[in-house]
């Protein structure tokens, strides 16, 4: 087939606003981190000043910032392998032959990765309430005191992971599953006549297959878990005493709360640059160990 | 029968994970049938003393939500519909058609989903309020007219449409555009339905974007409405708890009437590379 110019009307469309909406701007924000954008140079462009990589000592050298990122790696350090884990069990309860009503459970357990953020943000704040929400009033039931959890610096981060696993464990689950199901019955079949246990199943012919998929979901799962915004927004503003402040939110509120878009255009840079890295380290990582080819 | 325990322990805690997963959606809706403050009473009430329709008339009568409303429904509707327009024909573009770097900007474009959308907002922003977009329903839909990810989708299944009938097309003198229409976007009905329901969920969750571009209250998307209110509503819980059911409860239903799709979606775009 010969190439046509008519297949430019299919993609120009498209192509113009990814250019427009999307390409240029993210130049655009890299040059813009290398000026003294604020207030003033929203007022009149005549105001702004080339200041090359100080915007970037500065932040380097600002507790807040440090903070924030900080805040970030905690998230994603301790909520990444809940987020898996959760997922795993899920998936492979799911995929077990023993399982009944599996559409139901399946449904039911993904459920809240549909919903909206910010509106189940809300119900966790209540629910996570110190003195009439459910989580104090099951852990009274064992016999442990109230928890002030979104008012105690070192329990608001806990709780805003565990809403955030309760939020996203079942994407990965769904993902997890599909590989699962694509494992031939007849492999266990052929391990449990060689005489394998359940647990040797799981090592030997679960494991091995679930692997790079296991693989690639963390690492989404990462980059995904850096973008840390709206459950801080919602349910604590950042606080008690800076313990929820992420990197984004503090991009959020240097740009748009104060101004400083070359500021934030800087923050936008680095998270942009640390995940970046942090990816190439795990894929990486995955070649050495033998994962992928 | 040595399955039996097995059996019933796989069951429960299928059981205890999905009453942990759909619990605060199920309270949620308890929540905002009861009467102003009785959510906070000890121990926490599971169901209304007695169920009342007055959260959801204060929401509608005091806090404007049937507004809204009505801009989640028409940017979400708006911006789904374009962008299936601009995805679907760029996604067959890029299987079937042929033009001069093709392959290169394909994977330019892959290279890019590593970008982080938020590195982008700030420019983009400051580019819209140029064009005098911001605050207004144009500001939220523009960047969505077109992703990555949903040519990607359909591209991958695009893939597999059969050259011969295509060419078959060519030789009876169907014009590219008359080919796209009848014969095309017949076949590629399940993956628009797949990108529909993404892109109507996506749109219609979505929050840091409208959050920054809209800052009159009367353009606010519910979650950004929400967000807002929540800040002012601390102590209301059963009014907040109404709200929240009706941002959830329309996603939710788009989903259980459309999971099938949308599950098949989740999974091809999971595998991509």
């Amino acid at each position: 087939m010969r190439p046509t110019r008519v297949a430019w009307w299919f993609v120009g469309p498209a192509l113009c606003v990814i250019g427009v909406f999307f390409v240029v701007p993210v130049a655009a924000a890299l040059v813009m981190s290398l000026t003294d954008f604020d207030i003033y140079a929203l007022a009149d462009w005549r105001n702004l000043r080339i200041v090359g990589l100080s915007n970037y000592v500065e932040l380097l050298q600002r507790p807040l910032f440090w903070r924030a990122l900080g805040n970030t790696v905690y998230f994603v350090a301790v909520g990444v392998p809940l987020s898996l884990a959760a997922s795993l069990g899920a998936a492979l309860l799911l995929n077990s032959p023993l399982a009944r009503f599996q559409p139901f459970f399946r449904t039911a357990l993904f459920a809240p990765v549909v919903t909206t953020v910010v509106a189940v943000a809300v119900i966790w704040r209540y629910l996570l309430g110190t003195r009439y929400g459910f989580i104090n009033y099951a852990l009274g039931a064992i016999g442990i005191a109230p928890v002030d959890w979104l008012g105690d610096p070192h329990f608001a981060m806990p709780a805003i992971i565990l809403f955030a696993v309760w939020k996203n464990f079942g994407y990965n689950m769904i993902i997890l599953l599909a590989g699962l199901q694509a494992i031939p019955r007849e492999l266990y079949e052929a391990a449990r006549i060689d005489g394998a246990s359940s647990l040797a199943q799981f090592r030997y012919v679960t494991l091995p297959v679930l692997t790079p998929i296991l693989t690639i979901v963390a690492i989404l799962t990462v980059a995904g878990y850096f973008q840390l915004f709206a459950e801080p927004y919602v349910m604590t503003q950042g606080g008690p005493l800076q313990s929820t402040v992420s990197v984004l939110y503090f991009m959020y509120e240097e740009g748009f709360k104060w101004w400083n878009l070359g500021n934030a255009s800087a923050v936008a840079f680095l998270l942009f640059l640390l995940i970046f890295a942090v990816t190439l380290l795990q894929m990486r990582q995955a070649r050495r160990s033998g994962v992928w080819q | 029968m040595r399955a039996r325990p097995a059996a019933f322990a796989v069951n429960a805690m299928l059981l205890g994970a999905s009453a942990f997963a759909v619990f605060p959606l199920l309270w949620m809706l308890a929540a905002s049938f009861m009467a102003p403050g009785e959510a906070s009473t000890y121990p926490p009430p599971l169901v209304p003393a007695h169920a009342t329709l007055a959260n959801y008339r204060e929401l509608f009568a005091q806090t404007g939500m049937g507004r809204y409303l009505a801009n989640s429904v028409l940017l979400a509707v708006a911006a789904t519909t374009l962008s299936l327009v601009f995805n679907v024909m760029a996604g067959y573009a890029f299987a079937k058609l042929r033009f001069t770097g093709r392959d290169r900007i394909f994977k330019l474009m892959l290279g890019a989903l590593v970008i982080p959308g938020q590195v982008a907002m700030v420019p983009l922003f400051l580019l819209l309020k140029h064009m005098g977009l911001v605050n207004t329903y144009g500001g939220v839909i523009v960047p969505a007219l077109a992703s990555i990810f949903g040519i990607f989708l359909v591209r991958q299944y695009a893939l597999s449409i059969p050259d011969d009938l295509l060419e078959a097309a060519r030789i009876d003198g169907a014009t590219e555009w008359r080919i796209f229409r009848s014969v095309v976007v017949p076949l590629l009905k399940p993956i628009i339905v797949t990108l529909a329901v993404f892109t109507l969920l996506g749109t219609w969750n979505d929050f840091m974007w409208p959050l920054i571009v809209l800052t009159d209250r009367n353009l606010y998307t519910l979650p950004v409405a929400l967000a807002s209110l929540a800040r002012e509503h601390v102590q209301d819980n059963e009014l907040m708890m109404a709200g929240s059911v009706l941002t959830t409860v329309p996603v939710l239903c788009v989903f259980l009437a459309l999971q099938r799709y949308y599950l098949q979606g989740l999974m091809m775009g999971s595998v991509k590379g």
